[in-house]
């Protein structure tokens, strides 16, 4: 029983990373063809890093999904500070209204943002798709993941904290930023993580929201996937795998460290 | 005019449409222990935590020396809170914690740990300043909270159910250090609690609220001997509440009894209700000129038996140290003292 | 401050994702023509068209195979993780889903590699000497596709909330006399609805929606309600009816979460069947 337990798991396994295995074994091949092994060669990966079009992709890719969760996290974890301690009606309908970007496909947050550029265009006579609609865009959809991750971080707080430190004589701001962000924090990175992973994972908002010329790595990839496939795409996926794993594998870590400290026997429910 | 330390003038809160604070009327004054005593959802928290500056009246007026503070900010109060389930600032380890507020003021460096060291010592946790406060005991935290609030000296701490999490044996410890804590520090107390025996044995008054209102304020002798109500009878110590009618003065009958008895100043014929506590009432064999009942049940309780005897439709509660066996008939003998007349509430 | 943060919010929230789903419904109840816009309902008329109502059913069926193949996946993976002296769970979820923080268009592209006409599993079948056969443009591959892109978004709710479950409800099972099978079918299963509902919405909207996986493992050869959709808006430019495909989108994830929120509510009573 528990060896069928383990095949089953190892043939998901299979399932999942044989893709990637391929893909990646397949980036260190000689010639373009794919399927056919003709020695080992990093010929490909020179190929990419002499490619602008796709460095320039990579550099959008990444800076705009920095760019984009960091501003998602100040603006998510105030509004969740805010919206916790409204009337419960009032903050039932902002967060039913947080949630619709969170509920609808990808592809109808996409176009309607992409409607609502070219509404403002239109209206004030100004603007372009470009960089900055992408980047707005990525910021849009990366606000309610901020909001979420941070909301059960204060529903698990101690409601007396922040009084008990106005009651030593903090005053407000100060509790806030010695008290309570301190606490918030692991909900705040969290959100910044899931943020910047969706950011770089995202398409189909991409899609809509860019403007010609204005490529990240996934517009860029589509569009070549559908002219014929370069190797040169199996080097740079090998590369954001490996830097992926390693970027999880430090998160990770980290999240190990606070589980600890939240499930400690002493803490005060 | 003698001002008062803390005075609260015809205070009443409302929350969504309900009042849950009506005509609170209070003063306390310097070093006094005083408690506001009630079941869960009475008002007494709210009323601490007007004090502490947490919530605001919706009228009425809150005096400290004589002078308004509703205006002044949690942090600009000199009053410190010991909340119910502690507060401690769980990102910082315990000499934080207890320096938060001395930090706050901008005390030298020096000043700070020599009182810390001083405050910890106080309540039996020398030693403990690099600890993480998440892995304390419960009754470790809440000596934590008592020291991060009293070394900053305030006139007045409150404290809000502040050993409601601790176990029976760490309560009653706890009531006794806190009490030699009060007296030794001189500062006045203002404490809630459910706990009617911790009240009793901790105060210096008492004010038992119930629905938003102050039922009866004074001294634990007061209040346990003369309650006012039936509320405050039935929930200061145990006791047996009958309907009663006041014959004329000194005379009510209940039971289907006339008694004598020291109260007066009812109408003729007045509905009352009649407040006789268990351990007031002393059972003797079957007399035909008293209340005669079937004992039903008897129950030891350490020092006493308590017996629950059947009389008619009512079942007394007595409390003696003699036991009556079971099945046996009894009569009820009460003093005409110890009967309690009250006006029926509407 | 605090008001100042709060209205600031509200007025992101309504300029981002209220009007432009306003702005979606206006265009779904318009049409241009000769540059005057006009009310009307025929955007959604012509959704019933027989040709749509195909894209629409082929769409659903999809997903709904997707979504089952998925489920019946995931639940022994779940259930297998959640096990108490199971020691390498969260290893082992970790390992599930990095694949998943992988540009999901990379992840797809990766298929090609595997089933192209050169590709991996017909090298293989020549060396054998067998026959190549045609993996790529099928509906199958579509499926496949769908499924390697959404499981793990089935794993982990699932996961979640088997993890949840107090051991202590399973041992009074048992000692009130109940064999593993009533105890998995009267209690586990039961309590783990909840997962298992988001995990059936995490999976079926992408899946319904998705235009990616059609686009590259389907050689544009299969309309799903996503080509449609993207096809009305970027390359025919007509967005009254485009929105008004959305539109319905929209309704139906708003009645899917509807449903689902109910069946959760009545979760909480413990009364399941």
């Amino acid at each position: 029983m528990k060896l069928l337990k383990k095949i089953y798991l190892a043939t998901i396994f299979l399932f999942l990373y044989a893709p990637i295995i391929v893909l990646i074994f397949f980036s260190f091949n000689r010639s373009r063809t794919r399927g056919h092994w003709d020695g080992f060669s990093l010929h490909w990966y020179r190929e990419l890093f002499a490619d602008p079009k796709i460095l320039n992709a990579l550099y959008n890719t990444l800076s705009v999904a920095f760019i984009s969760s960091v501003v998602a996290v100040f603006i998510g974890t105030a509004a969740a500070i805010c919206i916790f301690n409204l009337r419960s009606f009032i903050r039932n309908i902002i967060l039913h209204v947080t949630r619709i970007p969170l509920a609808n496909p990808d592809i109808v947050t996409g176009l309607s943002l992409m409607i609502l550029f070219v509404f403002v265009f239109r209206f004030f006579h100004f603007g372009t798709f470009g960089y900055w609609t992408l980047l707005l865009s990525h910021i849009v959809f990366n606000v309610p993941y901020v909001i979420f991750s941070v909301l059960p971080r204060i529903k698990y707080l101690n409601n007396n904290i922040f009084e008990a430190a106005l009651d030593l004589g903090a005053t407000p701001f100060f509790a806030l930023r010695k008290i309570i962000l301190p606490e918030l924090m692991p909900g705040v990175i969290t959100g910044f993580m899931l943020a910047f992973t969706l950011s770089i994972d995202d398409f189909v908002v991409s899609f809509f929201t860019t403007g010609s010329g204005v490529n990240n790595l996934s517009v860029l990839i589509y569009s070549m996937a559908r002219r014929g496939i370069n190797p040169k795409i199996n080097a740079l996926s090998s590369l954001m795998f490996i830097a992926v794993l390693i970027l999880l594998y430090v998160v990770n870590k980290r999240d190990v460290v606070l589980s600890k400290f939240e499930n400690n026997p002493g803490d005060v429910q | 005019m003698k001002n008062h330390l803390i005075e609260l003038v015809d205070i009443y809160k409302k929350f969504d449409d309900d009042f849950i604070l009506r005509n609170i009327n209070l003063y306390i004054e310097k070093n006094e222990f005083l408690t506001l005593l009630g079941p869960s959802g009475c008002g007494k928290t709210t009323t601490l935590r007007i004090i502490g500056g947490f919530e605001n009246p919706t009228s009425g007026d809150l005096l400290f020396c004589g002078k308004s503070i509703l205006n002044l900010p949690p942090y600009k109060r000199q009053v410190n809170t010991v909340f119910q389930k502690y507060a401690l600032f769980p990102n910082m380890n315990v000499f934080d914690n207890v320096a938060f507020g001395l930090k706050i003021k901008k005390v030298s460096k020096a000043v700070i740990s020599q009182k810390v060291k001083a405050m910890l010592k106080l309540v039996n946790l020398s030693g403990f300043e690099k600890r993480n406060v998440n892995f304390l005991s419960g009754g470790q935290q809440q000596r934590i909270a008592i020291a991060r609030a009293l070394v900053n000296e305030p006139e007045v701490l409150l404290l809000d159910e502040p050993l409601g999490a601790l176990d029976l044996k760490l309560r009653k410890e706890m009531q006794i250090e806190l009490k030699n804590m009060q007296q030794k520090l001189g500062i006045t107390f203002v404490y809630v609690t459910h706990d009617q025996e911790e009240a009793l044995s901790m105060s210096d008054t008492i004010a038992v609220m119930h629905n938003g209102v102050i039922q009866q304020i004074g001294s634990p002798q007061d209040i346990y001997n003369e309650p006012k109500n039936s509320f405050v009878a039935d929930f200061i110590g145990e006791s047996n509440i009958i309907d009663g009618v006041m014959l004329k003065d000194f005379e009510v009958e209940f039971a289907g009894k006339k008694f004598e008895c020291v109260d007066k100043g009812f109408e003729l014929n007045e509905k009352v209700d009649v407040v006789i506590r268990p351990e007031d009432i002393e059972l003797l064999p079957e007399n035909i000129n008293e209340i005669n009942g079937e004992v039903e049940n008897v129950t030891f309780k350490g020092v006493h038996y308590e017996m629950l005897v059947r009389q008619n439709n009512y079942l007394w509660k007595v409390h003696s140290t003699v036991m009556s066996e079971v099945g046996s008939i009894v009569s009820l003998k009460i003093l005409p003292d110890l009967i309690h007349i009250m006006k029926k509430e509407k | 401050m605090k008001k100042f943060f709060l209205s600031s919010y509200i007025l992101w929230m309504i300029i981002f994702t209220v009007i432009p789903i306003i702005l979606v419904g206006y265009y779904a109840f318009t049409q241009t023509e000769n540059g005057i816009i006009f009310f009307t309902l025929n955007n959604f008329e012509r959704v019933f068209k027989m040709v749509y109502i195909k894209v629409f059913i082929r769409s659903l069926n999809l997903a709904l195979i997707c979504t089952a193949i998925c489920f019946f996946i995931s639940y022994p993976v779940a259930y297998i993780m959640a096990d108490k002296s199971f020691h390498f769970s969260s290893t082992l979820l970790f390992l599930f889903l990095v694949p998943m923080w992988m540009n999901m268009l990379l992840r797809t592209y990766a298929w090609l590699t595997i089933l192209e006409n050169n590709g991996l599993i017909n090298s293989l079948l020549k060396i054998l000497g067998l026959q190549k056969i045609n993996l790529l443009y099928r509906k199958e591959t579509i499926i496949l596709g769908a499924v390697y892109n959404f499981l793990p978004f089935m794993i982990l709710p699932i996961y979640n909330s088997l993890e949840k479950i107090n051991h202590n409800t399973i041992e009074a099972a048992q000692d009130l006399g109940a064999n593993t099978f009533t105890i998995f079918v009267k209690i586990i299963f039961p309590l783990s609805l909840p997962g298992v509902f988001s995990g059936v919405t995490m999976v079926f909207i992408p899946a319904v929606t998705t235009f990616i996986v059609p686009n590259l493992l389907g050689g544009g050869k299969f309309m799903l309600v996503g080509n449609l959709i993207e096809q009305q808006f970027l390359r025919l430019a007509d967005w009254h009816f485009g929105s008004a495909i959305s539109l319905i989108l929209i309704g139906v994830v708003f009645l899917v979460g509807i449903i689902f929120s109910s069946i959760d509510i009545n979760n909480e009573g413990g009364n399941l069947f």
